[in-house]
């Protein structure tokens, strides 16, 4: 079990389905303050929509998610918004809004929930695009900004009201190596700068382990393993070592389950 | 067979509920759209901003569509009535035509067609690219932000759109029947004014014109949030705005006339 | 995109939208000459026959459109048809004045005429005309030309 800090978020025996499609199954987490955790594990196996159960969009079938010691789903409206100003998301593909420009995307939350005057509202943003590193870049539109600063605005306006928990949605998917690195070095950083505490929800394993405290490992709506950046590195459970190694054949096979393959091929039906 | 039909049965009941439960959605989604319009008000500048994106861009097709339409309505009126003798009453029929009818409807199926569908496009695509979701992490409540002030945008606009529309048609039925034809200019006005009815034929029509702009702006809000964060889910959701929207246009148009114009 | 640009934009819409309410209501509407917006009084008239007389059509008087006609209805014990009139206050009437059904042209639209009496106490608010003539009907007019035509056709015989 994670060491006896006091946690920002906490899972309790979470199950979630959609419709009647189990997702998640009795997931047990703990967020510890100012760290940067991970979840890790391959596409569809249910961790976004543990992002969404802390984020409060949706409520789980059983059990709770409590973050800053409150319930999520008992929350009522104005207590979820209040409590969702502590908290940014980034978002898989940064979901810049695409009629404003880098300035006012950032801009945008301290304007709905700040009173500031406009001159204020402008250098705050400004001083977080600087953050990321594209103050120069404040007037060019989301179309005309690469894949990498399109992210590095969205982290900038994740960060806009200095939240206590920033949750990142596949930060490194879609980036070239080395855009994925400064991402990577970006979280780390203002993790530690603002104080705040990270999740950080991926399938790229080697850049997220350079950075991360700790890793909760899933499959098929449950957490397998979790450790530390060097207990995963160094697990011989099966299924973790194809997945941190990339293996293509293993525990997770590579065919989807289907018909046998004689009878799809017409050829030797009743003994393939 | 008789699992054939019960299998087709089951289909058209689950058809049927479906569209029930999407009618009590989009009257959820109308009502949460009314009640969260005070940011609309508080902050018109985002109102102003979708009046220019709905009204003002509208403007071109609007107009040129209400010249051609006035100059129809004069020229096929014109062959008609000059039968009779009473080529005159032309101005009477093309004003009394584009006030009542052919103003609200026609601006309202472009409206639909213009900024009802690039309204459900770009909601829809907001959703796929998930800066609907975003907003909501943000603790900005989209329905205020980004739904209402379209929504009023659009109902400010609509009016006014189908005034223009109304005041060109009769302009250019005046420059086909006036100008072009010759007829008397003075019997052709004062015939006009004499059967138009400021309360009875244009505040109706202005009536009309508003609760089309409530039936097409809520029609392609809805379709736009409501779609499937996909390509294909938007492109459908575009093209069901505007077939929906039209079919609603006519259809309302048809109760709101047999109301306002029964008798007299 | 330049906020102020589009509240400029905006503004002309705006203008422009009102510019054309205004001009569909006083050049091709009536709201230039309409009583409704005008103060009115109420007068009404029994006539054995309305014709086409329709809601809403002129009283004229002098050929001059002095009010409008309100309301129609029928009296089911006199068996009459009692026409109620809104007639502009600036316009006053003698008692003894007369109303008459009459259309404008051969098969123009129905209007109701009044002729001034000679009494020297104006009609009041709410009050009635007693003099009151009814509608031509073609029908009637043509079957009665017929008839005395064929009366004429006998007598030369």
């Amino acid at each position: 079990m994670p060491p006896p800090v006091e946690n920002l978020v906490e899972v309790r025996d979470v199950d979630f389905s959609y419709d009647v499609r189990p997702v998640l199954k009795g997931i047990n987490m703990a967020v510890p303050r100012g760290k940067v955790v991970s979840i890790m594990g391959l596409s569809g196996c249910g961790k976004t929509t543990l992002l969404r159960l802390i984020g409060g969009s949706i409520k789980p079938s059983k059990g709770e998610v409590r973050v800053a010691g409150r319930v999520v789903h008992e929350l009522d409206q104005d207590e979820l918004y209040a409590m969702r100003r502590r908290m940014g998301m980034l978002f898989q593909f940064g979901a810049l809004f695409t009629d404003m420009s880098a300035l006012d995307n950032v801009a945008f939350q301290i304007r709905e929930h700040t009173e500031l005057p406009e001159s204020m509202v402008r250098d705050l943003a400004l001083m977080k695009l600087h953050a990321v590193g594209l103050r120069g870049a404040a007037h060019l539109m989301p179309a005309e900004l690469s894949g990498g600063m399109a992210r590095r605005v969205a982290l900038a306006r994740t960060i806009a009201l200095d939240p206590m928990l920033i949750m990142y949605d596949e930060p490194f998917t879609g980036l070239d190596p080395i855009a994925m690195g400064v991402i990577g070095d970006l979280i780390k950083k203002l993790n530690d700068v603002l104080g705040a505490t990270s999740i950080i929800v991926t399938h790229d394993v080697q850049e997220s382990l350079k950075i991360v405290d700790y890793v909760y490992f899933m499959s098929d709506g449950v957490v397998v393993t979790q450790g530390t950046s060097a207990d995963i590195r160094g697990s011989q459970a099966p299924f973790v070592h194809q997945f941190v190694w990339g293996e293509i054949d293993g525990p997770m096979p590579f065919h989807y389950p289907g018909t046998a393959t004689g009878a799809d091929f017409g050829v030797g039906a009743g003994h393939a | 067979m008789l699992e054939r039909i019960a299998a087709a049965l089951r289909r058209l009941g689950r058809q049927f509920i479906n569209a029930i439960w999407r009618l009590g959605y989009a009257s959820r989604f109308f009502l949460l759209v009314l009640l969260r319009s005070g940011t609309s008000f508080r902050r018109f500048r985002l109102v102003v901003k979708e009046i220019y994106f709905a009204g003002v861009l509208s403007l071109i097709i609007i107009s040129v569509s209400g010249l051609f339409v006035g100059m129809v309505l004069a020229l096929q009126g014109y062959e008609t009535l000059q039968k009779y003798g009473s080529a005159e009453a032309v101005g009477t029929l093309v004003a009394l035509s584009l006030t009542r009818e052919l103003g609200p409807v026609v601006s309202a199926l472009l409206f639909a067609s213009r900024a009802g569908s690039a309204m459900t496009a770009e909601i829809g695509l907001m959703k796929a690219t998930e800066q609907i979701s975003a907003m909501e992490m943000m603790a900005v409540d989209p329905i205020a932000r980004v739904i209402g002030p379209r929504f009023w945008g659009g109902l400010i606009s609509m009016p006014l759109l189908a005034a223009m529309f109304s005041a060109v048609g009769v302009f250019g039925g005046y420059l086909i029947a006036v100008v072009l034809i010759g007829v008397d200019e003075g019997a052709f006005w004062s015939q006009m004014q004499n059967a138009v009815d400021f309360r009875y034929d244009i505040v109706n029509g202005v009536i009309k014109s508003v609760v089309f702009g409530v039936a097409v702006t809520a029609i392609a809000l809805f379709e736009g949030y409501d779609a499937p964060p996909t390509a294909e889910g938007v492109s459908h959701a575009t093209t069901r705005t505007v077939v929906t929207s039209s079919l609603a246009i006519l259809g309302l148009d048809f109760v709101l006339t047999a109301f306002m114009f029964r008798g007299a | 995109m330049d906020r102020t640009m589009v509240d400029l934009w905006v503004g002309i819409f705006v203008a422009i939208g009102i510019a054309a309410l205004m001009v569909l209501a006083l050049k091709v509407g009536n709201a230039s000459t309409t009583f409704n917006v005008g103060e009115t009084y109420h007068v009404s008239g029994d006539f054995d026959n309305i014709g086409g007389l329709k809601v809403r059509a002129p009283v004229k008087s002098a050929g001059v459109v002095v009010g409008r006609v309100d309301q129609i209805t029928f009296d089911n014990e006199r068996f009459r048809a009692r026409v109620v009139m809104n007639i502009d206050k600036r316009y006053q009437f003698p008692k003894d004045t007369s109303a008459s059904i009459l259309t404008s042209g051969l098969l123009g639209e129905q209007y109701i005429g009044l002729e001034a009496g000679g009494d020297s106490e104006n009609i009041k608010a709410g009050g009635s005309l007693k003099l009151t003539q009814s509608a031509v009907v073609l029908e009637k007019l043509i079957g009665q030309f017929l008839y005395n035509k064929a009366a004429e056709g006998d007598s030369k015989k």
